[in-house]
């Protein structure tokens, strides 16, 4: 019997410590990671596209607890405070080139931002407590980084996009700050948050003056966190960092097109090996698929070794480039339309260190001209109209390339390009939405055939910004696309207005988005989605741009002079108010008798006086003092009763309070 | 005024169905190219209350199943906006989109221009009435009694004021039509029409709610007249002196008697009738606002955003200005104090003036319009042309010559300064806002001076009587 316990207990231990084993094994595999990401890529205007890309995950807190070593616990925090589910920080200064940067990649369609601040976060909280959870984090991030997000704590900053803008939930909140300045300030907080800081590993190349210098800065931190699910998938915490800059490389006397750089010529630094925290630590070096296909024109190789040639021969003899380091390996993104795709070269900076720091070059060994890919419509955004009353907003869109629709159920009769726009307008801009017109060719069209989905809250004064979310249905064929907006400008009280009022008001960019076009690189290699950025270029996302910032002047009132105006109009109300009462209550007749009394007869000019005093007293007209002698005593009389009383209220007045 | 006056007696002899006709085609005319005259959005035409505009995309919101209020754009009646919405989107075949809008104003006008000369012509019967019953009328044989009920209706017609917000594609004909409505139902005795005018013109527009007091006096004591203490002492001394030898001494004292005493009877219809309108129309609006957030949503933003004066944009009055720059905290209280302003003032004028309820009527429109937080020159039309409707009591009138030159003058200059400020951008607000100041002056001048005009003249008349009694 008691074997048999034993036994029983035994398998029991033993059953436990296999279940145990098993939890530490899975405790084991989530683990917080950082891993650090740099991508080049040639701009076809001479300039160089450096992609920063910082990515740290924390395992969810109910496996792993709240003790982190990497992860930042100011943003573990933030999460858990706010329960933000979605997340997204961005510090822009520049405009990103669609026409030239590109507009048909994942890079311009995920991290080209908007100039400005912009903030969208959502949260997983109930539907009364968004706003509430808003503020706070508006006014949380404001501290974090040392910027005016607080602004966007006020509803008529903020929105609540209702589909157009990733999310159908309604637990979303968008907001932008267009004129708010980026510099060092916004980005040293920023790097506070990796492992390394900016001391080591790839982001010890963020040389403040080479960055600020470049045509375009962006940084951006995203956020997603699965930490208040119920089910047992939950991954975390994700904090996606990245720095996307365009820069001018130095070039002096080169006749080439394209400048030759390396990274102590774009950054002035060097890479003194990785970030000993991080778990992986590469560059790469892209060249576009545009590229690499007037390469081959120029070049006249058969079709089918092409690419092939240009990678086996990519390191040393390259008729094109020459890059000054070899490659770990090159990754060849594969298209499904039998084109080609893009190139990637990888190093990675694990075996350089002090003495002998990383330093990739390029160097163009022919001119070369290629043009990015656009997205199928180039939209911008503009005012029409003078003068402060009124304007109009038009959002035109012109199509790239006629030969770029490349869509799955392509149709000469039923081609239809669906373009999603979403426009947040300040309630100073009192948009009238009936006067909505959509131009095809430079045609009228009535509206409602285009339109295939609208949705409008319009602004409401002093409390909430208008939205405007509309998907339009365009013809394949359309060369240009216009849409007009009429509106008043509204007028502000004067504290409103900002300290430089006369500079204006910005209208935050809209966001175009092509729904039916998605980017993505594919690569064949499976082992790749492990790598954060390469994992993050292969997600499908759609084709977004972002339009101009707009400048709207208003007319300000004279600031100077609100005592003026307030006095003035106190003037006149008092005018009105004296002069009318004055005219109903005077009384000619009366005037005429006292006149024709006091000629009579002299009377003293103390009792004429008092006796006037006391028919305004009285409020009864004023009985000529000769009409008979017994009315004049009895008013004397009453009188002196009067006077008696007031001095007695007086005299009792005066002991009471003594 | 008085100018317009004489010009309009002498257009009487040429006659006034012709000249009425005559501007009604002028309208039309101007209506049809309304659009080039770009009138709609000028801030002394249409103010956040009355554009149409805002009406339109109030309808389209509607359209949309949201709230026509959502948007702090629309701010009139929901009734207005299901009545007008349709005629802003319908078009006629090749002709432009704003004509039926504009057609129905033009008819308002024309109405009301008619109700004003019905009002008028009664008005000039009672006078000549009351002049006799107090036996005067030999003393005044000399001055001819001018009809002014078709001076006022031409004045109306032909005021420039009234032609631009007629064809200014706004709302404020249709609210003036109401006003003089009740008007005319209140000095034609017709109750239900009375009080159905002044229902709907305060739905509308909220301040002729103190109209209340006018029509309670035309229904109770009849028409204008002069003080009823000298009737008392007239039919005293008729039942002494004279006897029954002329055959209008049969129906005047009786006539005079009827006015004197104060007939409490049609005022209890009157405010039985309104208060079936009343819930007449707030149900109508409870059906419409529904979906909408109810008949609270409605009343505050009708006129909730009539009394907190929300919107800022320049109009022709002084309180936009004033609120623009006023400090945060002292806010409330001067929008008690300006409103209370136009309270403050009825109970007087109603004690003064209680025998004269058509005057009375003219001088609260003016100072509602003065006072008003988004006045137009529409408001102003109206009451200039009721102003002339005594134009035999106001004979003396001082500074009329003044003030017609001050009302030219800033109809003038007021969108001047306006375009130096707005659209060029050289000017300041300051210069805009001392015409609107100016304006105000004016229009207190004209309420003064013509208030101590009638009184003199009820002076006068008192006068006269005192001394052919003794």
């Amino acid at each position: 019997m008691s074997r048999l316990k034993f036994s029983i207990l035994f398998f029991l231990v033993l059953f436990v410590a296999s279940e145990s084993r098993a939890e530490e094994e899975k405790v084991a595999e989530l683990k917080e990671e950082f891993n650090e990401a740099l991508l080049l890529r040639p701009l076809p205007d001479r300039k160089v596209l450096a992609h920063f890309h910082f990515h740290s995950s924390a395992p969810p807190t109910r496996t792993y607890g709240r003790h982190h070593y990497l992860f930042p616990k100011s943003i573990y925090q933030l999460v858990h405070k706010f329960q933000v589910r979605e997340m997204e920080l961005s510090f822009t200064q520049g405009r990103w080139n669609y026409e030239r940067w590109g507009g048909f990649e994942p890079i311009s369609s995920s991290y080209a931002k908007p100039p400005g601040v912009e903030l969208w976060a959502e949260f997983d909280v109930p539907h009364h407590q968004v706003d509430d959870s808003w503020k706070n984090l508006t006014h949380a991030l404001s501290g974090l980084f040392c910027a005016s997000i607080n602004f966007l704590e006020h509803s008529t900053s903020y929105s609540t996009p209702q589909w157009s803008f990733r999310s159908f939930s309604g637990k979303l909140r968008y907001g932008t700050l267009p004129r708010e300045a980026v510099c060092t300030e916004n980005l040293t907080p920023w790097l506070k948050l990796l492992p390394c800081r900016d001391k080591a590993g790839l982001s010890s190349l963020m040389d403040r003056p080479s960055i600020y210098r470049g045509y375009y800065h962006s940084q951006r931190l995203h956020l997603k966190s699965d930490e208040f699910d119920t089910s047992n998938m939950s991954t975390g915490i994700v904090l996606e960092q990245t720095l996307t800059v365009v820069l001018q490389p130095n070039t002096f006397s080169e006749k080439i097109s394209q400048p030759s750089w390396s990274l102590s010529s774009l950054f002035g630094r060097k890479v003194s090996g990785k970030c000993s925290l991080s778990h992986s630590s590469n560059l790469y070096v892209q060249f576009e698929q545009n590229l690499l296909s007037k390469v081959n024109e120029l070049w006249g190789k058969s079709e089918a070794s092409k690419n092939e040639i240009l990678i086996n021969e990519s390191v040393q003899n390259n008729p094109l480039f020459e890059l000054s380091l070899p490659p770990k390996r090159v990754i060849k993104e594969v298209e499904n339309l039998q084109k080609e795709g893009s190139i990637l070269f990888e190093f990675s900076i694990d075996n350089y260190d002090e003495s002998d720091p990383f330093d990739l070059g390029l160097k163009w060994k022919l001119p070369v001209v290629w043009s990015c890919r656009q997205a199928p419509l180039r939209a911008s955004r503009f005012l029409l109209g003078s003068g402060n009353e009124r304007g109009a907003i038009a959002l035109s869109m012109k199509s790239t390339r006629s030969n770029n629709i490349e869509r799955a159920g392509f149709d000469e009769k039923e081609c239809w390009l669906r373009v999603g726009i979403f426009q947040v307008v300040p309630w100073y801009v009192k948009v009238y939405y009936h006067t909505l017109e959509v131009f095809l060719d430079g045609e009228l069209q009535s509206t409602m055939d285009n339109i295939e989905k609208i949705h409008v809250s319009p602004s409401e004064d002093k409390v909430s910004p208008g939205v405007m979310e509309i998907v339009l249905r365009l013809p394949c064929s359309v060369k240009t696309a216009a849409l007009t907006l009429e509106f008043d400008k509204g007028f502000l009280h004067i504290d409103e207005y900002p300290p430089d009022a006369n500079q204006g008001f910005d209208i935050p960019s809209a966001v175009v988005c092509f729904g039916d076009f998605l980017t993505s690189m594919t690569f064949d290699d499976n082992s790749l989605q492990n790598i954060p950025i390469l994992s993050k270029l292969q997600e499908n996302t759609p084709v977004i741009s972002y339009t101009e910032v707009l400048l709207v002047p208003l007319t300000t009132p004279d600031f100077s002079m609100p005592y003026n105006v307030i006095t003035i109009t106190c003037t006149v109300f008092a005018l009105y108010f004296g002069s009318l009462l004055n005219a109903l209550r005077r009384r000619a007749g009366e005037e005429e008798r006292l006149l024709k009394a006091k000629a009579a007869k002299k009377t003293g000019p103390l009792t004429l006086m008092l006796s006037r005093l006391s028919a305004k007293l009285r409020g009864k007209p004023w009985e000529p003092p000769q009409q008979s002698s017994s009315t004049r005593s009895s008013i004397n009389y009453k009188l002196i009763v009067k006077v008696a009383l007031v001095a007695g209220i007086g005299v009792a007045w005066h002991y009471y309070f003594q | 005024m008085e100018e317009n006056s004489e010009i309009g007696s002498k257009r009487k002899k040429l006659g006034f169905w012709k000249w009425a006709i005559a501007s009604v085609v002028f309208r039309l005319i101007l209506s049809y190219f309304s659009k080039n005259l770009n009138l709609s959005s000028r801030p002394e035409v249409s103010t956040p209350l009355t554009s149409l505009r805002r009406l339109a995309e109030a309808y389209w919101l509607k359209q949309l199943s949201m709230s026509p209020y959502s948007g702090s754009m629309y701010h009139g009646s929901p009734l207005l906006l299901s009545i007008l919405g349709p005629l802003t989107v319908k078009k006629i075949e090749g002709q432009p989109s704003h004509l039926l809008c504009s057609l129905l104003s033009v008819v308002a006008d024309f109405v009301s221009a008619i109700l004003i000369r019905a009002t008028g012509c009664s008005l000039v019967t009672a006078h000549g009435h009351n002049l006799k019953s107090l036996g005067l009328d030999k003393l005044f044989k000399d001055t001819e009694i001018l009809p002014s009920g078709d001076i006022a209706a031409l004045v109306y017609l032909w005021n420039p004021f009234t032609i631009i917000s007629c064809i200014g594609f706004n709302t404020s004909p249709i609210e003036n039509l109401f006003v003089v409505l009740s008007l005319y139902g209140a000095s034609a005795g017709q109750i239900p029409l009375a009080s159905f005018g002044w229902v709907v013109a305060s739905h509308l527009s909220l301040y002729p709610l103190v109209l209340v007091i006018p029509v309670i006096f035309l229904l109770g004591y009849g028409l204008d007249a002069p003080p009823r203490k000298l009737f008392f002492q007239s039919n005293l001394r008729d039942g002494e002196g004279r006897s029954a030898d002329s055959v209008d001494l049969k129906s005047l004292p009786n006539k005079s008697i009827k006015t004197t005493f104060f007939s409490w009877r049609r005022v209890i219809f009157f405010f039985l009738w309104s208060s079936i309108w009343i819930s007449y129309l707030l149900i109508l609006c409870a059906i419409s606002m529904k979906e909408h957030g109810g008949l609270g949503e409605m009343f505050k933003r009708t006129y909730g955003f009539i009394l907190t004066v929300k919107d800022l944009s320049p109009n022709i009055g002084v309180l936009w200005y004033f609120f623009a720059e006023v400090f945060d905290f002292f806010r409330k209280f001067f929008l008690i104090v300006f409103h209370v302003n136009i309270l403050f003032m009825i109970l007087p004028l109603a004690i003064r003036l209680n025998h004269r309820p058509c005057f009375l009527v003219f001088v609260y429109l003016a100072i509602s319009s003065m006072l008003k937080s988004y006045p137009s020159v529409g408001d102003s039309a109206l009451y200039l042309s009721l102003l002339v409707l005594f134009v035999n009591e106001l004979a003396e009138m001082q500074f009329s010559f003044f003030l017609f030159c001050g009302y030219v003058g800033v109809s003038l200059l007021s969108p001047v300064m306006h375009n130096l400020w707005i659209w060029r951008g050289t000017g300041n607000a300051n210069f805009y806002f001392a015409t609107a100041m100016a304006y105000a002056c004016f229009q207190i001048i004209l309420v003064v001076e013509s208030v101590s005009a009638m009184l003199n003249y009820d002076r006068k008349i008192r006068k006269i009587c005192n001394s052919a009694k003794v």
